[in-house]
Order: C-alpha cells, then structure tokens, then sequence
C-alpha cells in the first residue's frame, strides 16, 4: 500500500480542498469531465464531491469500456458463446451487461454456455493450450491500456502456432471519444454540454503519452490535466484546471507524472501499430458511430481474427427506450435524471450499460451516492 | 471405542483409498466408512448409541437451532478447512442469537473418487473444532454422488443451542444513537480462500480468520447483557451484515473508514484484485450493537478476550427511514456502503 496511501491522505486532501476553495471564482461555476470510469469510481468510492465547492460540477464521461461497448457487439459476444464447441473468455465485467432483449453473457453461462471470467488474456492463451478440442474465444474489450496485453497474446498465439485460439476485437480509442464529445454539432448531434476542460485519462495516458491530448488544447482550446487515479491525483488536477480557466489557458498539464511521460510507452505503441489497424468506424453506445475511432486486427493475423472465423450475423442492438446510457455517456444528463434509475434500473438489474461497472456513471452514484438529496429523489 | 469391529471388513485405506459409490450405498462399506472414521473422530456418548436421531435433555428456556451449508473452494485454504469451517459457521449462527451451542450434526455430500486422505484430515479438523468449541457432533449423515456431480466435498452442519435468560439478541433491536462494534480485522477469511483460487493465486501471509466465537460472545454477554444485535459478517462481508441490521430495524448507520480495523496485507490484496474488504467474507468476526452507554465497557471486555483483541468502535445507528449505510471516508468525504450487487467482480482498468 506504499505510495498509494499517501495519495488518500486525509490531511492532504484538506489543504487541497481549501486551495481548490481559495482559487475558484464564487461567480461562475466550472464543468469538467473525467473521461475514465477509474476517476469516476475514485470521486465516488472516497467522496471527492464533497470536497468540491458546489459551483464545480464534475461531469462522468465515457471512459468506461463495458458502458460504451454497443447492445450488438453484446449480442455477437452471446452468439458466439452458444457456438458449439466454444470457450468465450472475458474480463469478468463485461459478463452482467445487457444485451438485446435483456439477454446477457451471464445468461448464456446459465443457459449453459461455457464462458469463463479471466483477469488477463494469458489466461485465455492458456485455456486454448488445455482445450486443443475446443475453440477459444478472447472477447477482448477496452481502451489502450487493455490493447498491448491482447496484441502480446496474438503474437505468442501465432508464435505458438495455437490452432484453436481467436480475438474477438473490440478495442477502442480514447482521442477520438474524447472529439466525438467535443465535436457532437459534426456528428448532428447538438451540443448541449458545454464543458470547461477534462481530467485526462491516468493509465491510457501511460501508454499513448501526453502528445495526443495537445489537439484538444489547440483545437478546441479545452484544457486537459492527465491525473492519477487515486483520490487526491483527481482533486489535483481539478486544482490545476481550475487555475488553467482562471487565467484563459487551455494546456496540457500532466499531474500523473509517476506513470505517464510525454511519448506514453514507446514500444507498447509500436507493438499496437504492428498487430491493429484502424477501423473506418466503430458504434459506441451513447456516442454512435465515431469514425477511426476503433482498432482491428491485421490482416497478417487473420487467422487469429474471431470475426474471420466465424460467420456471426447479429441483427441491429436494441437498446432500452427509456435508458438514458447514452445522454450521460455524453454528459448531457445525470444518472438522476433519467427516469429508469434506481426504479427499475439497479446493479442488480441493469438495463443500461451504465449501471453496470462500478466505473459507470449510474452504477457509481447509485452504489456510492445516492443518500444524497438528489440521489433519493430518484429511488423514490 | 466402543463398538465391535465389522466381520469380514478391512480397515479403511485412508492412506491410497478413494470415497466410491459403495460408501453411500447402504452396505458394510457405509457402515464401516461411518464407523472407523466418523464416529471414531466426533466420539461422545450421544453419537456412539448409533440411532439414527440423537436424544437428549435441554435446560428451560428457549432453544436457538441454525443451519448452514459448506461449498468452500478450495477445500483446504490458509487458517483453516471446510471441517472447522462447518464447525464454526454453525457455531458462529447459534451464537448471534445469543445462544449458548450444544449439539451439531454432520451432513456429508461426497463425491466418488474424493481421496479418503483428505476426507480423514477434514473429519479430524471438525473434530478438533467442535472439541475446542465445546460442542457435541451427536448425528450425521453421508450421501455419495457419481464422479461429476459434485465438488470433492459438501457438508452441511445443523446445530442448536439454549439462550440464557435475560438476553434478548436481535437483528430488528438496533435504535438511534446505539454504538456498532466489529471485534476484529475484516476480510481475512475471503482474501486467504481467494489467494489459492487456481486462477488467482498470489502469495500471501493471510490466513483465514474461521473460528468458533461462542467464547467471546458469552464473555461479551456476561458484563453486557443489554447487547441489542449480534451478528458475523459472513457472506457480503460487513457490508452486507449492516445492510441487514439497518432493515431489519429501521434505522441506518453511519460508519467511520478510518476506525475500520483491516489488516494491510488485506487491503493491497483487495487493491490488486479490485475488490472492497467491506465486502469480502469473514468467518471468525462479529458485529455487536449496544446502547452508547455500554460500548466503552463492550469495547474493553472484546479487547481482553484473545479473539477480539483488535475490537473497534466503528460507527453509530441513525434515525433514517431509507435504511441507508454510509461512511465518512477516510480521505474526508461521505459515501454509501450498499448491498453488494451480484458478486464482487474485478475492475480492468
């Protein structure tokens, strides 16, 4: 717990509570948004709000991959689970969202599927070396930091010469959200949220570095503060946009700089440039279709490629009318103020990706912050 | 022993030997399986009479019986087995109504091809656990299913016990201002079970927290009969145990992270695994909740007794008809401490 504590220091975060007080104008308020479920999470779980003077209003943006993952990719994860002799294994969220017509993976394990949770894609490498007889599916999700593990597996795949073993390949690129909620009037969406800066993903921003963030400064002239996942990273660098937007500055700040450089992990990047390409688009619930906004697997490693291998025909996802997922994936409303939340939308039973991840809007405030005024209102 | 050994029967290999289907069936094989190592292990009067119920006298007065059924995986973990596991999760039980435990029985479900080693050391180890509990394993009983159809070995224990007069031990009995106690670590059991799962194993000094806590709770019972709730978080760790208390009773309960005694190694395991220790299992810890003027003298009777000796006030009982469970964080804020929703499942990034 060495240098993790000292991030949830109580004291500490008391005299940044006091400076992030001292600093902010009373006369107007400021919009952030955290684009990571994993800051989402730590503002939730360790009561960040309450530190924060009402007029700053933390905004939860969609950097949580299940929440964005579309209701028809879900559907294609069940049918290729009810293959026959398949093994579909995944990262143990993904298994409780909802599907189409309520269906989900952990249905299909009930219905019999055979759908293993595991904590890294070696697992799933590993899986298929046990079961030469059966067809190994990794459902690999995720933004750049769960990228480089599957690019490192389909090489040792096919390095291993693994026969039985394939990608179903989902990966999804955090730039190009983070411009798809900037730039919603060019995706004829109107833009209801004005926004006032981001706190910038921590272990994305690891791998790809600080330089891919400088767009949205000059571009957009939004400031952004690459922060820590822990509690006091997140008030940080609320400190520092604070400062960035009192003086009119919109500049790439790192505050994470115990993990994150400039240049990100050079050979993390180039192992991800080897193996995926860029998809011409990719749905992401909540934000539609964003161009170049996904990756998939290189033709070199076709083989390894699950949508090469099997032919998976899934109707269009229906997702949940009432379902609010993809106003408060783009921050336009609060998980309060869709009208399914808390009744009949749990964690229990979730009809929205949201409510899904603990790194999830809904699911967040739901589990952590609902005792507060607004909170209660809507579980009524 | 007292009994005559089996005509024609050789002893049990419990060396090399493997339960198989004969060992349920009804035959000399069952009844050898119950003589040589059941009996022979929990031997006490009630038992050794062989009926098929075991008979006896309770004092007057009000009687408390509890269930529970053990599926623990893997079956051997650091700090303990599922033999005492069963011995003290229905111990445990009797105890949170205030009951002083007697008497238990022992269901086998066992799966054709378990190694009789292991059942051998398992039996043993309950033995050894209903000896140190005090508690008598007065009947039994043993099923075999085919290969496939279970997980090595199943047990359920039932038990009951007597509740002294004067105590009145309840989940709906906590009232505003009330104080809440724990009398240990939290999450000691659920991180050592978890830390030998195949899938997961990480290396760890943690053992699990399984014992019996009638001893503690009769001490805690004899210089505070007022205590209004007792209960062990089990299953959902305290998380799920205040839950239920503040339901139960209408109220709900604000807890302070930072009073929270929870070991360390506890905490980077739960770290690393993306798991809350709020909401992982214990199986040697208890909740108490007392009226405010008697928790300092609760407190300290918990930290003279060896199994409460990291006892903790950590929280106090709130008028609010929502039951909400909430906790100062340690960092300064407020939070909910909910139910637990579906299992715990990891974060991946």
């Amino acid at each position: 717990m060495k240098y993790i504590e000292e991030f949830r220091d109580p004291d500490l975060a008391a005299g940044l509570a006091h400076a992030i007080r001292a600093t902010a104008d009373p006369a107007r308020t400021y919009r952030y948004m955290e684009f990571c479920g994993g800051h989402t999470h730590a503002i939730a779980r360790y009561g960040v709000e309450d530190l924060l003077p009402d007029n700053i209003k933390m905004i939860h943006g969609p950097g949580c991959p299940v929440c964005v993952l579309p209701v028809a990719r879900v559907d294609t994860a069940v049918a290729l689970a009810t293959q026959n002799d398949v093994i579909l294994c995944t990262y143990a969220d993904l298994l409780r969202v909802p599907g189409s017509r309520y269906d989900s993976l952990l249905k299909a394990k009930a219905r019999g599927a055979d759908i293993r949770m595991v904590y890294s894609v070696t697992d799933a490498l590993n899986i298929a070396a046990d079961n030469p007889d059966r067809q190994v599916v990794f459902f690999a999700i995720g933004f750049e930091t769960t990228t480089p593990p599957t690019a490192v597996a389909l090489k040792l795949a096919q390095a291993r010469g693994l026969k039985n073993f394939t990608v179903h390949c989902n990966h999804v690129l955090t730039p190009a959200a983070m411009r798809a909620i900037l730039g919603g009037h060019e995706n004829g969406q109107a833009e209801k949220v004005v926004l006032d800066g981001f706190v910038g993903p921590a272990h994305v921003s690891a791998v790809i570095g600080t330089e891919p963030y400088h767009e949205f400064t000059r571009d957009y002239r939004k400031p952004v503060v690459i922060a820590g996942f822990e509690p006091l990273d997140v008030m940080q660098s609320v400190l520092q946009l604070v400062r960035q937007t009192n003086e009119g500055r919109a500049e790439v700040e790192n505050e994470y700089t115990r993990a994150v450089t400039p240049q990100g992990n050079q050979k993390a990047i180039a192992l991800m440039d080897e193996v995926f390409a860029l998809r011409d688009s990719f749905e992401w619930r909540g934000l539609g279709v964003v161009p170049h906004s996904a990756l998939k697997i290189r033709p070199h490693l076709a083989e390894f490629d699950a949508e090469n291998r099997f032919a998976i025909q899934v109707q269009p996802g229906v997702e949940n009318k009432a379902c609010a997922c993809g106003e408060i994936l783009r921050g336009e409303k609060t998980p309060t103020q869709c009208k399914i939340f808390g009744n009949p939308c749990t964690p229990e039973n979730p009809l929205g990706a949201c409510m899904v991840s603990s790194e999830g809007a809904c699911a967040a405030h739901w589990t952590y912050g609902r005792f507060r005024a607004q909170g209660h209102e809507a579980a009524q | 022993m007292s009994h005559r050994k089996l005509e024609g029967s050789r002893p049990l290999d419990l060396v090399r030997g493997q339960v198989d289907l004969s060992h349920g069936a009804g035959g000399r094989a069952m009844a050898q399986l119950i003589q040589d190592l059941f009996i022979d292990s929990f031997s006490n009067d009630l038992l050794n009479r062989e009926h098929d119920a075991a008979m006896f006298s309770l004092p007057l007065g009000r009687v408390v019986m509890s269930t529970d059924t053990f599926v623990v995986s893997p079956i051997f973990f650091p700090g303990g087995d599922i033999g005492s596991l069963a011995v003290h999760g229905t111990v445990n039980d009797l105890s949170m109504g205030g009951g002083v435990p007697k008497y238990l029985t022992a269901g086998f479900i066992l799966e054709e091809g378990f190694p009789l080693s292991d059942l051998a050391r398992v039996v043993k180890s309950m033995a050894q656990a209903a000896r140190d509990a005090g508690v008598s394993i007065v009947s039994g009983d043993t099923k075999v299913v085919e290969k496939g159809h279970g997980d090595g070995i199943f047990i359920n224990t039932a038990g009951v016990g007597v509740v002294p007069d004067g105590v009145e031990i309840c989940g709906d009995r906590a009232r505003p201002g009330d104080v809440v106690l724990v009398s240990g670590t939290l999450g000691d059991h659920g991180v050592a079970v978890m830390s030998k799962r195949e899938n997961l194993s990480f290396t760890t000094e943690i053992l699990s927290d399984s014992q019996s806590l009638n001893d503690l709770v009769a001490a805690m019972l004899a210089g505070v009969p007022g205590i209004r709730v007792l209960r062990d978080p089990t299953r959902g760790g305290l998380a799920a145990t205040l839950n239920e208390i503040a339901h139960q009773s209408g109220v709900g309960v604000a807890l302070n992270e930072a009073a929270i005694p929870i070991r360390r190694e506890v905490k980077s395991a739960c770290e690393l695994l993306g798991l809350d220790p709020l909401y992982v299992a214990n199986e040697g810890k208890l909740i108490a909740i007392c009226a405010p003027a008697d928790a300092e003298h609760l407190l300290a009777i918990m930290r003279g007794h060896p199994k409460g000796r990291d006892s903790a006030i950590i929280g106090t009982v709130l008028k609010d008809d929502r039951c909400f469970v909430h906790m100062k964080t340690g960092l300064g804020g407020t939070r909910m401490v909910d139910w637990m929703a579906g299992e715990q499942l990891p974060r991946i990034c």
